[in-house]
């Protein structure tokens, strides 16, 4: 006879501490049902856009998440952008792109580090984590913040990159490529990695277009879909690149593909250093006209979106601002079933989850209730890479 | 397929049933129709011409409350809204359009706590974002709705 438990995880997120309520209902060890409740730390931004200018709305899209913290302004600008017609100077456009690919390869890293400490590789996360500081000192040394960077302004953008700069993030970006090939040996080569990530979490590719689901998750499905490349933006259509795309749908793939597009980042930020011109940064604009605008932008976990209108006044009337997490959540309830629960943490993983949260307090009652709390999800899964090696005869 | 002939093909499939297109440029249109014909050409713009779901935003305009649903197509880099006007404001009603794409599963739910917009035929309407103990009737991204200041030494 079967038995269904429920397993009640969060609301703080199993993988980063922000909060999130799940409700996992299991068969003995697998997975058979999933409830997912957000919004414990909505914030109401749409709502706070309305109330102020073009020009503050782009600050406040930026805080909305502190790792794609040049995505949201990016697509902030584009939209308004869109109302207005407005043209960007040339230099601004390369700045641009080569503020998006750093960010790009920081935040890949970032989830490369957490998913090894989720495999029990610690070693791998204290890498990750090592090397992504080499990007975020290029951040420092250009913007002037490690992150926020404040960059992006309607027609233009804030800050040049200085001509001493140059030499400095080439040597930087030096220094990270030989550590990412370190890295990726280090992941993809080990054959205790492909016996946690192959075949688990696939998301086949019909249900991918059903979900619409977008950036690493899609592309690992076999979806070749990139908002750089389909709707240019930036430079991107100035500068020779690759969408690395995979056909499996597993955690594998999501893991090939972001690692891979780590190397396609170097190669775009080299090749925007290069070729940037030079003149002026900002065209400038004064008065935005009643209408209505899109702008797209791929942020690292995916295509994020903002449609933005506009009366004629120095405010907008509304202000959609979706993140590409909110259509690549849902796929995880189409990946999960089936699976078992000590792969549930990495499957949720493999979305790259990102919910622009704080921490909030909660009270929970332990008496007579035996809880999952998040140490012991992830003593599961460690335990169950530390039974692979086992088996394999690794220590 | 270009901007011209995903519009084209639009027009040339619902007729009369499109009330206006407007392309804005030569990446982006809005296409606008009735409410009641949303479920038939969503289904035609999702699964015949093969767009991806962006999103869907609904806009508290003065006439009634608009809701936008944002398709793109990928392969040439353009996006078409559809854009129906619920003249009611009191109880404004559509059709789910769930049962085409389960992409619209989370934004149906948002719509409705945020604009108080019913989706017929969507049974899973709980709430996304807000608490549980919302009070029922208050819509926060309609524009009576006046945020209450957090701080009493404010007032």
């Amino acid at each position: 006879m079967s038995h269904k438990a429920h397993v009640p995880i969060g609301p703080y997120h199993p993988l980063q501490e922000e909060p999130e309520f799940y409700k996992l209902v299991v068969d003995g060890e697998v997975v058979v049902d999933v409830d997912v409740r957000i919004g414990y730390n909505h914030r109401g931004i749409e709502k706070i856009s309305e109330a102020k200018s073009f020009d503050q709305s782009i600050f406040i899209v930026e805080r909305i998440c502190g790792i794609c913290s040049s995505s949201h302004p990016i697509s902030c600008v584009q939209a308004i952008e869109d109302i207005a017609d407005i043209t960007v100077p040339e230099r601004a456009l390369y700045i641009r792109s080569i503020n998006q690919e750093l960010e790009r390869i920081h935040s890949h890293l970032l989830w490369l580090g957490l998913a090894g400490h989720f495999l029990g590789y610690n070693t791998v996360f204290m890498w990750a984590w090592k090397y992504r500081e080499l990007i975020c000192d290029i951040m420092e040394t250009v913007t002037g913040n490690r992150q926020n960077y404040a960059m992006l302004k309607v027609g233009g953008v804030r800050r040049d990159i200085e001509k001493e700069h140059v030499p400095y993030i080439l040597s930087r970006l030096d220094e990270l490529l030989p550590k990412l090939d370190m890295l990726k040996g280090a992941v993809l080569d080990d054959p205790v990695i492909h016996a946690r990530l192959k075949g688990v979490g696939v998301l086949t590719k019909d249900a991918a277009i059903d979900y619409a689901a977008l950036g690493p998750v899609a592309r690992a499905s076999g979806i070749d879909i990139d908002a750089r490349r389909d709707h240019p933006y930036a430079a991107y259509d100035r500068v020779k690149w690759n969408v690395i795309t995979r056909e499996e749908g597993d955690v594998f793939a999501k893991t090939v593909v972001r690692i891979l597009e780590m190397y396609e980042s170097a190669s775009i930020i080299r090749q925007c250093l290069d070729k940037m011109p030079q003149g002026p940064i900002d065209s400038n604009p004064k008065d935005i006209p009643a209408g209505e605008g899109i702008g797209l932008a791929e942020a690292p976990r995916g295509e994020c979106f903002h449609y933005i209108k506009s009366d004629g006044t120095n405010s907008p009337i509304r202000h959609k601002i979706r993140a590409p997490t909110y259509m690549n959540f849902p796929t995880f309830r189409e990946t999960v079933i089936g699976q078992t629960i000590s792969d549930a943490t990495i499957i949720l993983a493999g979305i790259d989850p990102c919910y622009c949260c704080t921490e909030r307090m909660l009270i929970v009652d332990t008496k007579d209730k035996d809880l999952m709390n998040v140490e012991k999800l992830i003593k599961l899964s460690q335990d169950k890479t530390a039974r692979i090696k086992e088996k394999m005869g690794i220590k | 397929m270009n901007i011209d002939e995903a519009l084209k093909s639009i027009a040339d499939h619902f007729g009369s049933r499109i009330l206006k297109v407007s392309k804005r440029s030569a990446k982006r249109a809005y296409v606008d129709i009735y409410p009641k014909d949303v479920v038939d050409v969503v289904r035609y713009i999702f699964k015949e011409m093969a767009f991806r779901f962006n999103i869907a935003s609904a806009v508290d305009d003065f006439d009634g409350l608009e809701i936008l649903y944002h398709f793109s197509y990928d392969a040439s880099g353009i996006v078409i809204s559809v854009r129906a006007l619920l003249k009611d404001k009191e109880d404004p009603h559509i059709d789910t359009i769930t049962e085409i794409t389960r992409s619209a599963w989370w934004i149906e739910r948002e719509i409705h706590e945020l604009f108080g917009i019913e989706f017929d035929g969507n049974h899973d309407l709980r709430p996304l974002l807000l608490p549980d103990d919302w009070p029922s009737g208050v819509y926060p991204l309609r524009k009576n709705f006046v945020a209450q200041k957090r701080d009493s030494r404010e007032e």
